[in-house]
């Protein structure tokens, strides 16, 4: 009987330690896998050329990448700056003013728009946001829009970002200890100056993880801003211009291009960027919370 | 014979016998109190009078409604909607329940020392000078004053006054709990409001934290709520008992304790011994 014991526990051991394994190893594998698909663009053009040129003529071997890089920058720094208020916001309303009620009311609502395949959102952004833009928004500002644009890819992008990161907030919130809300009340302050000092400072290392997760998860969405940013390769930043992300280009093209020399390893060279990229906001924001946390 | 008589001489020698009735000056009056959450009915017909500069010990076992009456005197209940809170709490004549001043106001004037520590997410300087500062002193020398003497007088000023600026984190859970009362202290209360506040902390913590009831209550009234009976014997100027959410008695703990009158308090004396 012991021996079963001592078996299944070496056993279970075993196994966690095998996923976790797992978990370790495949970032690495995918990392290694991109860069060898990739390395033959290397040969041609060196990693700064890479980053840094804007002329993109893949026939005449010529990919630089910096368009689809600032694109993705500024429709994720859009979609940021739209979602980060409305869910940090929407997170303390509904932990610390609204009703239980009420609370169970929205979990589902949110639950449905995080839920939402990124299809039906670039469908809906082409409906509503797209014409929105093109007939009411850019007029407004006396300019001539399609209204596919880096505005629209952002607003699309925010919306889809809100429920993400407004379920992690609504968490990061919900832990914080009612005993330390008491201890503020009773010290003289209001509900308002309470949330403000003591439950988002509590929060700050939770709010900085919602947010980082948020933006990595804005930074690699493909399809929804695909059918909205217009999809067209420049550097200069105007709202009511297109734009072109990094996974538009491999959507588009891988698989389509490929005849063209060296395509094949300029679409793995983005995804590399991209997955590097995504690496980077993580580990700032992981520096981040590292901080605060040793502040606390 | 339910207590050690030692711990009732020692507590003779320390704090006046008082009456059994609590017929001193009044510095909170409860009259009709009722609170229920939903069909649960909390707290029944509450009545009862707290003397000045003395300490009351809220005795009772889990769930009876010792941590309730004691949130319904700072209006904590309000932040649970679920609560229906009725009745009268009288604070220097204000019905606090039913008046026209500000909540917070009146929150500055029961400071609450929860059952564990909870400082504030910022450092040991600021959790002190948070509640001055929300009375609205902006005069740094002021503030710097007042956080020195509310460390000072819960004896923690020596402990801290290197690493002020630290968080208080890097304290022990009773160093924590000193602070919590150091930053309740520092908004001038009228009354303090514990909550079993020992009862996260090793003996010696507990002991600083009950010596520094025995000095406070030359300033402040104390409402205390335990469930250790040695605690109360040796804090309590009075005790009330409660239970199922009704005062089942109250008295000195000497009439209390040697002579309980209900089968309640006499079941909670031994099991509770």
């Amino acid at each position: 009987m012991l021996y079963r014991r001592i078996f299944i526990e070496k056993a279970s051991t075993t196994w966690m330690v095998l996923s976790i394994s797992i978990i370790l190893v495949l970032p690495l594998l995918i990392g290694i896998g991109l860069y060898v698909k990739a390395n033959p663009l290397f040969e041609y053009m060196s990693l700064g050329d890479l980053i840094c040129s804007s002329t993109w003529l893949p026939n005449e071997k010529e990919f630089g990448f910096l368009p689809f890089i600032l694109g993705s920058l500024h429709v994720t720094f859009i979609a940021f700056c739209l979602s980060a208020p409305v869910c940090l916001l929407s997170a303390i309303f509904l932990t610390q003013f609204s009703s239980k009620r009420f609370m169970y009311f929205m979990h589902p609502v949110i639950d449905i728009l995080a839920g939402l395949p990124s299809v039906i959102y670039g469908v809906w952004g082409i409906i509503v946001i797209v014409p929105f833009i093109s007939d009411y928004l850019a007029p407004l500002f006396g300019v001539k829009s399609s209204g596919y644009t880096i505005l629209a890819g952002g607003i699309v992008l925010a919306v889809m970002c809100i429920p993400y990161i407004l379920n992690m907030l609504i968490e990061v919130f919900n832990t914080v200890p009612a005993g330390l809300k008491e201890a503020s009340l009773s010290l003289g302050a209001t509900f308002w100056e309470t949330v403000k000092h003591v439950v988002i400072k509590k929060g700050i290392p939770g709010i900085i993880s919602a947010f980082g997760l948020g933006i990595a998860k804005a930074f690699g969405e493909t399809m929804a801003v695909m059918m909205v940013v217009g999809n067209m390769v420049q550097t200069k930043f105007h709202l009511f211009d297109a734009g072109y992300p990094l996974p538009a280009l491999i959507a588009n093209n891988y698989g389509e291009m490929l005849s063209i020399p060296m395509y094949d390893s300029a679409l793995m060279f983005s995804a590399l960027l991209l997955f590097v990229i995504i690496l980077l906001i993580n580990l700032v924001f992981r520096y981040f919370i590292y901080r605060t946390k040793k502040y606390e | 014979m339910y207590l050690l008589k030692e711990e009732m001489i020692a507590h003779d020698k320390t704090i006046n016998i008082m009456k059994t009735d609590i017929d001193t000056e009044s510095v909170l009056q409860i009259k009709n109190l009722n609170v229920h959450a939903g069909d649960h009915h909390i707290l029944k017909n509450i009545n009862l009078r707290i003397p000045k500069n003395k300490v009351i010990v809220l005795l009772g076992p889990s769930g009876c409604g010792k941590t309730t009456l004691l949130k319904c005197m700072n209006r904590l209940t309000d932040i649970n909607k679920e609560l229906e809170v009725s009745g009268h709490i009288y604070i220097e004549n204000d019905d606090i329940l039913n008046t026209s001043t500000n909540v917070p106001l009146i929150r500055q004037k029961m400071g609450l020392l929860g059952q564990r520590p909870y400082p504030l997410p910022m450092s040991i300087y600021k959790n002190v000078a948070y509640g001055i500062r929300l009375k609205g002193v902006r005069d740094k020398k002021m503030i710097n004053y007042s956080v020195e003497k509310h460390l000072k007088e819960v004896g923690l000023w020596d402990e801290v006054k290197d690493r002020l600026h630290h968080s208080p984190g890097i304290l022990s859970i009773g160093q924590q709990q000193r602070l919590c009362l150091a930053r309740g202290l520092a908004v001038k209360p009228r009354i303090i409001l514990a909550d079993e506040p020992t009862s996260a902390l090793d003996p010696i913590s507990s002991k600083i934290i009950e010596n520094l009831f025995r000095d406070l209550k030359l300033n402040y009234t104390i409402i205390l709520v335990t469930h250790v009976l040695r605690q109360a014997v040796r804090l309590a100027d009075n005790v009330v008992f409660m239970s199922n959410g009704e005062i089942i008695e109250q008295g000195s703990p000497q009439k209390l304790f040697k002579h309980p009158k209900s089968a309640k308090l006499k079941e909670y004396m031994v099991n509770g011994n």
